[in-house]
């Protein structure tokens, strides 16, 4: 058997091609330890608390009922969404969540990792992948509540809400590509995770999260141009049974996504070393 | 170990260094903003002749050696050397600046043990988290779980939450996994003395195993363990390799010559503090040498925060393969609670083969007829002992001549 040989040098003198193949080999690698990960995570995550696993479900049902709370006692008056509200609300602030959380969840992990990242060698990319389990996992959880209402606000079952899972694949792509590329400069400087969380907050209000698109006006546009509409959009027709009306845009924004994805995990890897030698752990 | 590993010939090269260099940054800011700019740089290839930067330093600076399989290099120098800067080139942590690595085989790394625990989760769950971590398969961890908790030997709470556990305790755990890993090569930093000493034989004993089949390098400030396991030694100063030899004795010795602020490692209560020790036979200025057959005079500047009565000074004498040659003690001396105080022990002829020596230096208060350690300096200093040698058996025991 021969042996493997590694080179350490200062040069990347390696392709991209070849950078994305090594990536994703490891990906394929360290499922494993990614799963332990995850699975560490979730389990110390709810194993000191009394309701334990609850906490998952209880978290999204009350973002859900806040707006329900508001659209219910007039506070906030929303146009009229064609769909029972809390069904519309929840599959909003679900992908919204899904979409948030991706995009924080590289820099988490990696950060969360940087005491064993500076000891020991391990494939990078598991940090990657558990986070994706742990969003997958968080889901999989708000789906479920999703299912009830959709069943208890009598939206019934469509055909195309079989597509759901694929819309929320999609939204953890987009969502782990943009953390990807912010990772490598948000370990280096805390800003960037600060300029993340109030520029998500900003563009809560012009992605159509909790409101239909108006029918005209600066905000049409700038929903229309939002690459996050046709995510939020998309995932709720599928679940509403509508046709998809921002189809064309989600299909190029995946292609766009996934292209983009296989570029940031290279600029990932490459830059782990740096980020070892600048962050002292 | 598996046998397969026995076919690979013994004098293959698996680990290669060739003009190894790493630049550090003093300043915080400075660092983070060179870390973009590298980040930038590093996407397009970085070729460039990396040059110091403001504020940056060598901190491991042109290091050549090979290792082959079998072999064991010893990494030895003050702290700040640059030892463990090295190691994380050579774990492929970081990347150099100048200089290649070529590593073969799988590499194991007893850096940190332990690594990725969560306290809230059991022994046996942070087995499986740690050992995912060290590059073991589920199927390879669940092989190995049983082993690795006897090897532990804390069956009896091994579904405890890890938060409970004693230092020793998750010490021994994570020995416990790493211990499991049969790499080509091993980077050893600083984890042999883990926990009590049966454990510490214990794993002593385990690295040995894996030492006849892998290439190792060992980064420890303990001398006798460096001696006892290693055939090649690196000494590191300031980044710069000081000294590459396979004459063990020597790089041990020469770690010592090199240890001119005296740094030495002082266990106990530290409520006396040892300023110098000068060592000569009847010719004072001839500091730091004693000539065989003749006076063995050790002269101790302390100072001391407590006034102690009865207290006995004990020094150790051990030679370059750090095995205790000589022990001298001192009559019962009066400390007082007052700096600079200085004392003349004559502990008469020694009878020393010539070679170098260097000392540990205990002082322990008889109080209430129980022996307390106040202080205990552990490789304390060198000195040599010249002349010309009779062969008479050199007794072990001296007692100072009042």
């Amino acid at each position: 058997m021969p042996l493997e040989t590694r080179i350490y040098q200062k040069e990347n003198h390696l392709k991209l091609g070849h950078l994305f193949k090594a990536s994703f080999k490891d990906m394929l690698s360290s499922r494993f330890l990614a799963k332990q990960l995850a699975v560490r995570d979730i389990k110390a995550q709810y194993r000191q608390s009394f309701f334990g696993i609850l906490w998952a479900f209880i978290t999204p049902m009350f973002t859900a009922l806040v707006w329900v709370f508001l659209s219910r006692s007039g506070t906030v008056t929303l146009t009229e969404t064609g769909a029972p509200y809390p069904v519309f609300a929840f599959t909003g602030t679900l992908i919204w969540s899904i979409i948030t959380e991706s995009i924080n969840a590289p820099t988490a992990s990696t950060k969360s990792a940087k005491g064993i990242m500076s000891k020991i060698n391990f494939p990078k990319e598991a940090l990657v992948l558990s986070g994706v389990y742990k969003l997958l996992f968080n889901t999989c959880i708000k789906t479920l509540l999703l299912l009830f209402f959709v069943f208890f606000y009598g939206v019934g079952f469509h055909v195309s809400q079989l597509f759901f899972p694929l819309a929320i694949l999609m939204a953890i792509l987009f969502g782990t590509t943009i953390g990807l590329f912010l990772t490598p400069i948000g370990m280096l400087y805390n800003d960037v995770g600060k300029i993340i969380s109030v520029g998500l907050s900003f563009l809560m209000y012009v992605t159509p999260v909790v409101y239909v698109i108006p029918k005209e006006g600066l905000m049409k546009t700038i929903m229309e141009l939002n690459p996050l509409t046709p995510l939020i959009l998309t995932s709720r027709d599928l679940i509403l049974g509508n046709p998809p009306a921002f189809l064309n845009y989600f299909l190029i924004l995946f292609a766009v996504s996934a292209l983009l994805f296989s570029v940031a995990l290279v600029f990932y890897r490459i830059s782990i070393p740096i980020l070892v030698e600048r962050s002292n752990a | 170990m598996k046998e397969e590993k026995n076919i690979h010939t013994n004098s293959e090269v698996l680990v290669k260094v060739e003009g190894l260099s790493k630049k550090f940054c003093k300043d915080l800011k400075t660092s983070l903003w060179y870390g973009v700019k590298d980040l930038t740089a590093n996407v397009f290839g970085n070729k460039n002749v990396r040059q110091l930067r403001d504020k940056e330093f060598w901190a491991v600076k042109d290091i050549n050696f090979e290792l082959r399989r079998g072999e064991c290099l010893g990494l030895i120098g003050h702290n700040g050397a640059g030892k463990s800067t090295l190691l994380k080139i050579l774990n492929g942590l970081i990347n150099p600046d100048e200089g290649k690595v070529t590593i073969r085989g799988r590499v194991g790394a007893l850096i940190e043990l332990g690594a990725g625990f969560n306290p809230i989760l059991s022994g046996r769950e942070n087995i499986y988290n740690n050992g995912a971590v060290l590059g073991f398969s589920k199927k390879e961890i669940d092989e190995k779980v049983e082993a690795i908790i006897d090897f532990s030997e804390i069956r009896e709470f091994i579904d405890m939450p890890v938060q409970n556990y004693s230092s020793g305790m998750k010490v021994r755990l994570g020995f416990a996994v790493a211990a499991q890993m049969e790499p080509d090569v091993l980077i050893i930093d600083e984890v042999l003395a883990v926990g009590d000493i049966g454990f510490a034989m214990k794993s002593f004993n385990a690295i040995s195993q894996i030492l006849k089949t892998s290439a190792v390098i060992f980064v420890s400030h303990s001398m006798p363990f460096i001696s006892r396991i290693c055939d090649n030694i690196i000494l590191m100063d300031k980044g710069k390799m000081l000294l590459k030899t396979n004459d063990v004795g020597f790089g041990v010795q020469s770690y010592f010559d090199n240890q001119k602020l005296l740094g030495a490692l002082n266990f106990g209560e530290e409520n006396i503090i040892l300023n110098n020790v000068k060592i000569h036979s009847e010719n004072p200025r001839l500091e730091g040498i004693i000539e065989y057959g003749k006076k063995s005079i050790f002269e101790i500047n302390i100072d001391s925060l407590n006034d102690y009565p009865k207290v006995k000074v004990s020094i150790l004498v051990y030679n370059m393969a750090q095995i205790n040659v000589a022990l001298f003690e001192s009559r019962y001396i009066s400390i007082k609670s007052i700096k600079g105080q200085k004392f003349i022990f004559d502990f008469g002829d020694s009878f020393l083969s010539i070679s170098n020596y260097f000392i540990t230096v205990r002082f322990d208060d008889l109080d209430n007829k129980k022996a307390l350690v106040v202080s205990n300096y552990v490789n304390y200093r060198s000195f040599q002992v010249t002349g010309a040698e009779r062969l008479v058996f050199a007794p072990l025991y001296l007692k100072e001549k009042i």
